[in-house]
């Protein structure tokens, strides 16, 4: 990759920056206010796909592959970790009948 | 000097190392090895030194008695005070090894005899070990510093074995005392030792006494006043000298052979060494040696009349040590250096010839110490009454019993000196034959007193016990022709083997150490005075107690006010309770209350309170919510970038 792609370049860098940056505060903002697990794995799973997004468009405007690289890391690891906490999701629901975070709330002092 | 060879060099060292390896086996096998075993190896290392220091005494006399020092290694090392692991072999110290290994064989070999019913008997064995080893540390170092580790040795043994029945509070207490006394004179001994360090530039004796001998300063110097009287307070804890006397009438809870060994023999003789081996130090500050005569005879007097109202067979045989003891330093003061030790020898012979002979009697009487239950005791102990009998006729002066030879040629110099002193070392003289006798006929003579219990049990000691006894019977019998007076016509063994020590001495200060100047009638008159004071003495003492039949009043009864005072020891001890132990009593709890328990106390509490209220309080942040956490995580990590942004 010498060279940027024409089509990319119709789009400046900018751009894709604040589009991320506005996407992961979106993630901060769901996983901070809402209660419902799901939505809040959903949460995260916006903030790592924010980052995503910006590895990858750094790694085409500044003509190195290695962040595409990174970015596929992420994902794999990404797809595991979402097993791990659907896994845990679905034991809390068994337990207490819900996915309420502010249920669960034994653990203190 | 060289040390001679290396063969030499061992056996010196092989003298207090064997006593310390009983000490170890003993100390580790204790229970464990069988009672046989336990003496074996107490005696037989005693036995072994004993041995060594006798052919180290031939070779030495045969080499020409050239004393020599024994360097093994260079023990402390800082700037410019070299101090080494080494012995100093002279005539004194051969002396004082062959007395404290040979009498002490005895007693190790009566011990054996003694202390067999009992169930420590291994510790026992160690302890004594130990205190061999301490003791010729003692007279073997050839440094002040060395002499001090032998000292505080056989203080921490004293100690251990006064408390040696540690199930007995009473017994605890007179351990303590013993030590606590002892202490304060050490520390007196210690300073006394640095003194000599910033005075001399060194603490070994041979480059001390070189120095003192040409000291610049003159004779009586303040420093060199200061010097021998900071040693001679060591002198007065370690030889019980007013006024630190009282821990050794106590230390009689110990067992027997220890009273025998340790505080009638061997440690308290250890003040009388130290200043004999400091003789060219003395020499030139005599005004210390007056202040030592005084005290002497002081201690000598008073202990001899407290002497003459106790009921407990030990504890008149230790006022007259104390009282001998002064004997011993007031002979010092008047710097009759070879007489002084000549008494050591004799009484270290008659004191453990009379305490075995009392531990024997306490061994038949079912450990019963009070003279007031006992009597007619010779028809069953008859070994024990001959040689009793023996140190009594010695201690009290009778020709030709070794006290008489040692107390007299003492007396002489005293006379010589100062006539007062010698009027009082008369009395205490008169005092000493009184009450050594009196203790003899209230034992020995008249009817049985005890209890019929007691009655059926009396028996003759074993062989262990009665050997020693017969062994220093004949010693206090012979023990005397080692210093026939001049008067005599024979030679004076002792002096003239002794006389080498004085070397420094004479440089220093010639005119000190002046041979004896009466002439034969007034040595003669002296003798038969003495002798005459005795005699009248145990005829009093006879009268009293076997023509009238006296028997001392019983506990609780009224008695004439001095005698009173006497018998309640001059309330010395009540004395020093009131006026230094109960303050300083008073002054610990004022401590413990007022630093102790509210600064101190209060400082560490006080930190454990607060972590404590700190962490009550901050663990109402723990409240489990989930989205508070990750909220404060957030605002957390949104504040370090930040700081990282502005800041950094």
């Amino acid at each position: 990759m010498n060279q940027i792609p024409e089509v990319i370049r119709t789009v400046p860098l900018d751009y894709y920056l604040y589009f991320s940056a506005a996407l992961f505060v979106i993630g901060v903002i769901g996983v901070l206010t809402r209660r419902n697990a799901i939505v809040i794995f959903m949460c995260v799973e916006l903030m790592l796909n924010a980052v995503n997004l910006l590895l990858t468009a750094l790694s085409a405007y500044r003509a190195d592959a290695s962040g595409q690289v990174f970015v596929f890391f992420i994902m794999a690891v990404a797809a595991a970790e979402v097993c791990v906490g659907l896994a845990i999701i679905v034991m809390t629901y068994r337990n207490i009948r819900s996915t309420d975070v502010q249920l669960l709330n034994y653990l203190k002092w | 000097m060289p040390m001679q060879n290396q063969g030499m060099a061992l056996l010196c060292l092989l003298v207090p190392i064997l006593p310390l390896l009983g000490f170890i086996l003993n100390g580790l096998g204790n229970r464990k090895l069988a009672k046989g075993l336990v003496s074996l190896i107490g005696c037989s290392t005693v036995l072994a030194s004993f041995l060594i220091s006798v052919y180290l005494f031939l070779d030495f006399t045969a080499n020409g008695s050239r004393a020599y020092t024994v360097d093994f290694y260079n023990w402390i090392s800082v700037g410019e005070l070299q101090i080494g692991f080494s012995f100093l072999i002279d005539q004194l110290t051969l002396l004082m090894m062959l007395m404290v290994t040979g009498i002490g064989f005895f007693i190790h070999l009566y011990s054996a005899g003694y202390m067999s019913h009992d169930e420590n008997f291994g510790k026992f064995f160690a302890f004594i070990n130990l205190f061999m080893f301490s003791m010729l540390l003692l007279v073997m170092g050839a440094n002040y510093v060395m002499m001090f580790v032998g000292w505080e040795g056989v203080g921490l043994c004293s100690y251990l074995l006064i408390g040696f029945w540690n199930k007995n509070t009473n017994y605890n207490n007179a351990a303590k005392k013993a030590f606590v006394m002892n202490r304060i004179g050490d520390l007196g001994f210690l300073l006394g030792i640095f003194l000599i360090f910033i005075t001399f530039g060194s603490v070994s004796y041979p480059q001390v006494f070189a120095e003192a001998a040409r000291f610049t300063g003159g004779v009586d110097t303040n420093v060199l006043i200061a010097i021998t009287l900071l040693l001679f307070v060591g002198a007065m804890g370690k030889s019980a000298q007013l006024p630190l006397f009282t821990w050794l009438p106590d230390a009689m809870a110990g067992p027997t052979p220890v009273s025998a060994l340790i505080h009638a023999a061997t440690m308290v003789t250890a003040g009388i060494y130290m200043v004999l081996r400091s003789n060219a130090l003395y020499v030139l500050a005599p005004t210390t040696l007056e202040i030592i005569a005084i005290v002497g005879v002081a201690t000598a007097l008073l202990a001899a009349t407290i002497g003459l109202a106790q009921n407990d067979i030990k504890k008149v045989l230790a006022y007259s040590t104390v009282s001998q003891l002064g004997y011993m330093f007031l002979a010092l003061g008047v710097m009759a250096f070879s007489s002084s030790l000549f008494h050591v020898l004799t009484h270290a012979f008659f004191k453990a010839l009379l305490f075995l002979g009392a531990g024997s009697v306490i061994h038949a009487m079912s450990n019963e110490q009070d003279i007031r239950s006992m009597g007619g005791l010779r028809k069953f102990l008859p070994i024990t009454f001959a040689t009793f009998l023996i140190g009594t006729l010695a201690i009290s002066g009778i020709p030709p019993f070794a006290g008489f030879f040692s107390k007299d040629e003492l007396l002489a110099h005293v006379y010589e000196h100062n006539k007062v002193l010698w009027v009082l070392g008369l009395l205490t003289s008169f005092m000493t034959a009184f009450y050594m006798f009196r203790l003899l006929f209230l034992t020995f003579f008249g009817e049985f007193r005890g209890t019929a219990a007691q009655k059926s049990h009396l028996h003759e000691s074993p062989a262990s016990m009665t050997i020693p006894l017969i062994v220093l019977a004949v010693l206090s019998t012979i023990g005397g022709f080692l210093g026939i007076p001049a008067v005599f016509g024979a030679q004076h063994l002792l002096g003239d083997y002794l006389s080498p020590i004085y070397d420094y001495a004479r440089v220093a200060n010639g005119a000190a150490l002046a041979p004896l100047h009466l002439d034969h009638a007034t040595e003669y008159m002296l003798m038969a005075i003495s002798v005459g004071v005795a005699v009248v003495a145990i005829l009093i003492a006879y009268v009293m107690y076997v023509s009238k039949r006296t028997v001392p009043a019983a506990e609780g009864q009224r008695l004439a006010p001095l005698h009173n005072l006497i018998y309640n020891k001059y309330y010395i001890d009540e004395l020093y309770d009131t006026l230094i132990v109960r303050p300083l009593m008073w002054l610990s709890a004022a401590f413990h209350r007022f630093v102790d328990v509210i600064v101190v106390d209060g400082i560490v509490n006080g930190f454990g309170k607060l972590t404590l209220l700190t962490g009550r309080s901050l663990r109402y942040a723990q409240s489990g919510a989930i989205g508070f956490y990750i909220m404060v995580m957030v605002f957390s990590i949104v504040l370090i970038l930040f700081l990282n942004f502005f800041i950094g």
